[in-house]
């Protein structure tokens, strides 16, 4: 159970003026279970790659194995790997449309040609998971605040019950509260269910925070795949790159810097704490 | 002497902003207020931060500045002139310009100088002038060697600096943005923030930043937060981010490294609160030791 990029290459518009080579010879295997972070720049492929996924955008050269099976081969079903990989767009909100939340949830397990029943027991399941309260299911959905429209929409890609789960800066415009509650949910939803979690962001801190493993893109290529502490250990090429590390990272560095024995492979805020407590106990 | 006495850039009395609610067949089924007596009172050349969740009314009153919403009760007034008198529309909009989240949806040229110099031909200024202005505005934000390109080419960190030379290029004495970094990536979001930093320093220009990221805003002059249409905290970043489990009320967080130096003083380690700055956290850790 995976999903298996082979040598991928994607050319925007060939032959035209137009004509950009959006991912390079992609070579990527993501387990089934995994939490995965991809990280890039605006423009760096990774919008283009995970529409691949789902088989939105076709390759123009190499392979993409789903559970072992060539999705470019003659008669696959791409309706059924659509419903298997979930994606949740940029501003996923913009594209709720029913006349009430309810509904609208309904729209993917109705389209995979569910009986209405199920289709309703699928929907309540989902906007459980994305912890959006009961009063606002039968509620139009432009009656919903930001970050419950974005729950709303997150949730009609869930009622699919999709094995893997795609998010493009699925935080994006949301409050902080509004940010760490939905990334919390997801991970619950994660450890909770065996799905597969694909994680686009801006955000580094989110991204140490929640991933095991990083994916960096560079100018439609793979820069870096690795666990988060290796990844960030490579802060100034990130930088170079257009992305950064999180914040504690920088602390840590400076720290090292002025005679302090820490670790300097620490990504979130508990452990840069451990390491600095320890550091001053064996200074003293 | 006018440092010492700088004037008001944006003042307002009792600022309230209602719209109707309606059903879907259109009629009118309530009132609500967006924006509920606010009172604020901004100098010219401050950098000041709205903070707040998502419908605190920020963008709502953030709007007033430039007059696309006018006050449904109370006043505003722009570089001294009142928002709701119509005949000074335009010169509030000369004085206070916009900045939006979308860079997308503020590009309308073809080639980026023509984009620049919309504003000010919208403005009615003379053509070499014109000319003027998008050159000094482009070097301004660090795009004069872009000037020949097609807007849609560049990073998402480049179009917004040409949407803020766009404002620039109009003159205005106060710059609004409106979330202007959320959909960048960490770069993005640097060179849009550094270019702010130097229309502050060398144009002294009054800033008004609305932003989701805590840490954009830890040079700000004064922080206001809004909760309900409300300011329910206003004070430096120092005060406002020693305010954790408040912030938190309101849906807010604090910059990593205060929540860092938070944790360590839980576990004893003497630092004071408030804490905006890696350097002042490895210089207080240094101390102790």
């Amino acid at each position: 159970m995976s999903i298996k990029l082979e040598h991928l290459d994607y050319i925007y518009s060939p032959g035209t003026a137009y004509e950009k080579h959006a991912l390079k010879d992609i070579c990527l295997e993501i387990a089934h279970g995994e939490f995965v972070g991809i990280i890039g720049h605006t423009g760096s492929g990774k919008s283009t790659l995970i529409q691949h996924l789902n088989g939105l955008i076709r390759a123009s050269g190499g392979k993409l194995y789903y559970n072992g099976e060539d999705i470019y081969k003659e008669g696959y079903d791409m309706k059924m790997l659509r419903s298997r990989v979930g994606l949740v767009f940029q501003y996923p909100e913009h594209q709720l449309f029913e006349a009430d939340v309810m509904s609208d949830v309904c729209f993917g397990p109705k389209n995979q040609g569910l009986p209405s029943e199920e289709c309703k027991v699928r929907a309540l399941e989902a906007l459980r998971l994305v912890g959006l309260k009961e009063k606002y299911y039968s509620s139009s959905p432009f009656e919903l605040s930001g970050g419950q429209k974005r729950r709303a929409a997150i949730a009609g890609v869930l009622a699919m019950r999709p094995e893997v789960l795609v998010l493009d800066e699925p935080t994006a415009g949301l409050d902080p509260k509004g940010r760490d509650d939905i990334l919390e949910q997801i991970a619950f939803l994660h450890r909770q269910s065996d799905m597969t979690v694909i994680l686009v962001s801006h955000s580094m801190e989110d991204i140490a925070r929640y991933t095991d493993r990083i994916v960096v893109m560079n100018c439609g290529e793979i820069l870096y795949n690795a666990a988060p502490k290796q990844v960030f250990a490579h802060y100034r090429e990130l930088e170079q790159v257009g992305l950064a590390a999180p914040q504690v990272t920088y602390i840590m560095h400076d720290l090292k810097e002025r005679g302090f024995l820490v670790n300097t492979d620490v990504t979130t805020v508990e452990e840069a704490a451990g390491e600095i407590i320890k550091a001053l106990e064996t200074r003293r | 002497m006018e440092a010492e006495y700088p004037m008001d850039m944006i003042q307002t009395e009792k600022l309230v902003y209602e719209y109707e609610k309606r059903d879907e067949e259109g009629n009118i089924i309530g009132m609500s207020r967006a924006v509920d007596e606010v009172d604020v009172n901004i100098k010219e050349g401050q950098f000041i931060a709205i903070l707040g969740h998502n419908g605190s009314g920020k963008s709502t009153f953030a709007k007033h500045i430039n007059a696309i919403l006018t006050p449904t009760e109370g006043s505003m007034w722009v570089d001294g002139r009142n928002t709701k008198e119509p005949e000074e529309l335009w010169n509030v909009r000369k004085s206070a310009g916009m900045v939006f989240q979308n860079p997308d949806n503020q590009i309308i040229g073809t080639v980026v100088e023509e984009d620049v110099g919309f504003g000010p031909e919208n403005l009615g200024v003379p053509t070499d002038e014109i000319w003027h202005r998008v050159e000094e505005s482009l070097k301004a934000v660090g795009m004069i060697s872009y000037r020949h390109h097609s807007p849609n080419k560049l990073s998402g960190g480049q179009k917004q600096r040409v949407a803020i030379a766009g404002v620039v290029a109009m003159e205005p004495k106060c710059i609004v943005l409106d979330e202007p970094t959320a959909m960048l990536d960490p770069v993005g979001r640097r060179e849009v923030l550094r270019t702010v930093e130097s229309l502050r320093k060398k144009k002294k220009v009054t800033v008004i930043l609305i932003t989701h990221y805590m840490e954009e805003v830890i040079d700000a002059d004064k922080i206001y937060v809004m909760d309900h249409g409300h300011v329910v905290m206003e004070g430096t970043p120092r005060e406002i981010f020693s305010r954790v489990e408040e912030l938190k009320k309101f849906r807010l967080d604090v910059p990593q490294v205060t929540i860092l130096s938070d944790e360590l003083r839980r576990q004893g380690i003497h630092i004071p609160a408030g804490i905006l700055r890696k350097e002042e956290l490895v210089e207080c850790l240094c101390q102790l030791s």
